[in-house]
């Protein structure tokens, strides 16, 4: 994955990946448990951890860059503050998910799997969120938003965009 | 006197505004000195109302939908939290609308009204009462209630479960696995995820039996990572049914274990397909596995595995509550029992339709989902997810049951219903069938990897007028290369809504501005 710009600071250390690596290490099958803590953790999985993740569940570090990238959820590059989520499948596309999107690429001025220049957010795509008869759906971090257009999209990115995030 | 007023929580509600309604209730509730209690219940899938507010009255419940944030101090001016129903939102006794009165609900029978985590709300309504059956049971016994009640895999592929249970049962090992598909990616479908926000408890109870069944004393749920309420809500349940004795190393002190665990998938399509998911679970990248052997024999970690959809195993305990006649005496021909139909795309009343096998798909789209939301006529249908055919018009009359779809080339599959108006050009429906499964395809195999990429190349150029008619030619033999040669359902289905397009919707295929599709 691509993104518009590295993040100037990193943060994490060694020893808080190796920790969390050993959390779960020995669960059966503990290879995407470990992935997911990871990337809750730090946001992402930062290269220095596929050594480490190797070296404790006993694979290449080839074996390891080759099940990050196989799934699409996972990231290596930090994302921006918010994570926007577009539905592109056939159900939101019956509604209007293309007008959507195109709208959202130019709000943002991003394409998929990209971060906006002031780190705000990160562009991905996802075939469906389950939110099928209320479509066109998005999500924003953890949160769907049904029947959303472009009036409704600039008002949840100015929302999000403001420095105090207002309760509801 | 406190009133209870019901708010969902699953996650279309709350894509809607369901949280927001609910603090402008307690608000409203407060400043007025009303005694309430808030519960958030389960949505009872008809979306096109939500957020569905209901109110316990002295006649029942009665609603009020679909309520906007900003409708909720009128509502309550118009005498909500009393149960008037003067305003235009209110809608009566939610029970007698004919949207609910018409379904058949066996595995929904309790969602939308029950506090999805409250063990006290599912015990009230028969929950567990499969369960305490079948510890009564021999593991054959199970079994065998459940081919007599004829369910089917409700994933799609229909393979019966019972016979699937029966394997895993026959085939003797130190260590065997029930794992749950929860890995629902066809778009349009989101009756899995209802199951799991609105009713966990039902889904515990199906693979706790299914345990017991073949022996199994370990179980996970394989879950996308696109449904976060979903995990929450799982974990939770999971977590209050182990403290409550439902689950652990001796089952409602009958002396029989069973774990399970949630297990989060990232994001790729593909792991819906069982070997694949398996691959998964054991923390590889998701590559389909050639069958046999079959997962009912060495499946997860090498161990005798049941893997089953959450409808299927959401079905399980109706019947070992029912009996398996009881549910075989839902249904058509060779598909017994109830279809979990979702209504999604462009309907004007989409949402969750429970039937026996057997409806017509006009029906449903008319009757149900009340035509397009647009307004305008219908073009086309996508049943059955993004490797189901786009049926015309002539093809909404014959009965929804997996032999009469498969006769006319149609997939039922997991149930998901997806509408068009006539304004979608099919050709970029075509298109978009190939560049999904461009994107979502594992790559073990040639004709998937290659052939989708291929595919979207042909499209585009029939579609910029070059060498059309020759470029249909190769499609169509691309799409039987595909069909005949691809090692799992997703590049060997990848051609069918293409193929339909080509069939039903010639004129959307054919030399135009070269632009569409993105």
């Amino acid at each position: 994955m691509s993104h518009a710009s590295p993040q100037a600071a990193d943060t994490w250390t060694s020893a808080q990946i190796q920790a969390v690596v050993d959390e779960h290490r020995s669960l059966p099958g503990a290879m995407l448990p470990t992935l997911h803590a990871l990337q809750d953790r730090f946001g992402h999985i930062p290269e220095a951890a596929i050594p480490i993740i190797a070296e404790a569940l006993r694979h290449t570090r080839a074996e390891v860059h080759g099940i990050i990238s196989f799934y699409h959820h996972f990231r290596t590059q930090p994302p921006g503050r918010h994570v926007i989520q577009v539905c592109r499948a056939e159900a939101c596309q019956a509604v209007g998910a293309r007008a959507l999107e195109a709208h959202v690429k130019s709000a943002l001025g991003v394409d998929y799997h990209q971060t906006t220049a002031d780190r705000e957010f990160t562009l991905e795509p996802v075939y469906c969120l389950g939110n099928c008869a209320c479509g066109p759906s998005l999500r924003v971090d953890d949160e769907v938003h049904g029947r959303m257009d472009a009036a409704g999209f600039d008002r949840l990115t100015a929302q999000l965009s403001a420095t105090v995030v207002e309760v509801k | 006197m406190t009133t209870t007023i019901y708010v969902p929580c699953d996650t279309t509600a709350r894509s809607l505004g369901a949280d927001a309604v609910a603090a402008r209730l307690t608000r409203a509730a407060e400043r007025l000195g009303v005694a309430i209690q808030l519960k958030r219940n389960g949505s009872r899938g008809l979306f096109w109302l939500e957020p569905l507010v209901e109110v316990e009255t002295a006649a029942g419940r009665v609603a009020y939908g679909p309520v906007a944030p900003t409708d909720v101090d009128a509502l309550v001016e118009a005498g909500l939290f009393e149960g008037r129903q003067e305003h235009a939102l209110a809608l009566g006794d939610i029970e007698d609308h004919p949207y609910l009165a018409r379904q058949q609900r066996l595995t929904f029978s309790r969602i939308g009204l029950t506090d999805p985590l409250s063990l006290e709300d599912y015990t009230a309504r028969q929950g567990f009462a499969g369960l305490q059956n079948a510890l009564a049971l021999a593991p054959q016994g199970i079994v065998d209630e459940v081919k007599a009640s004829g369910l089917r895999g409700r994933g799609g592929a229909a393979f019966p479960t019972g016979i699937k249970w029966q394997t895993v049962h026959d085939t003797p090992a130190a260590q065997k696995y029930i794992v749950c598909n929860a890995d629902e990616g066809d778009s349009g479908t989101f009756a899995d995820r209802l199951v799991m926000e609105c009713d966990p408890f039902m889904l515990i109870e199906g693979m706790t039996i299914a345990g017991l069944a073949v022996g199994a004393t370990q179980g996970y749920i394989y879950l996308r990572s696109e449904y976060p309420l979903a995990q929450t809500m799982l974990d939770e349940a999971i977590a209050r049914a182990e403290a409550a004795g439902y689950l652990g190393d001796d089952i409602l002190d009958s002396g029989q274990a069973f774990h399970l665990e949630v297990r989060l998938g990232a994001g790729a399509y593909i792991c819906g397909e069982e070997t694949s998911l398996l691959e998964s679970l054991e923390g590889k990248r998701g590559l389909v596995r050639a069958k046999p052997p079959l997962p009912a024999i060495e499946g997860l970690f090498g161990q005798p595995t049941v893997v089953n959809n959450v409808l299927s195993l959401a079905a399980v305990p109706f019947i070992l509550d029912q009996g398996g006649q009881a549910y075989a005496d839902y249904g058509m021909g060779r598909s017994r029992g109830t279809l979990a139909l979702q209504l999604a795309g462009n309907v004007e009343r989409g949402g969750l339709v429970e039937l026996a096998f057997g409806t017509t798909l006009r029906e449903l789209m008319e009757s149900f989902g009340g035509g397009t939301r647009s307004g305008r006529p219908l073009k086309a249908v996508q049943v059955g997810g993004p490797l189901g055919a786009y049926l015309p018009q002539s093809q909404w009359d014959s009965p929804i049951d997996y032999e009469g779809f498969a006769a006319f080339g149609g997939v039922v599959g997991h149930g998901g219903v997806v509408m068009f108006d006539d304004s979608v050009d099919m050709g970029d429906q075509a298109r978009f069938a190939m560049e999904f499964c461009s994107v979502e395809s594992c790559g073990k195999c040639t004709p998937c990897r290659i052939g989708a990429v291929r595919g979207v190349e042909v499209i585009d150029r029939i579609r910029a007028g070059e060498r059309a008619e020759e470029n249909l030619a190769l499609l169509s033999d691309l799409c039987d290369t595909m069909v005949d040669g691809s090692l799992c359902a997703m590049g060997g289905m990848t051609p069918f809504p293409v193929q339909s397009v080509m069939k039903h919707f010639p004129d959307d295929l054919t030399p135009r501005q070269a632009e569409g599709g993105r």
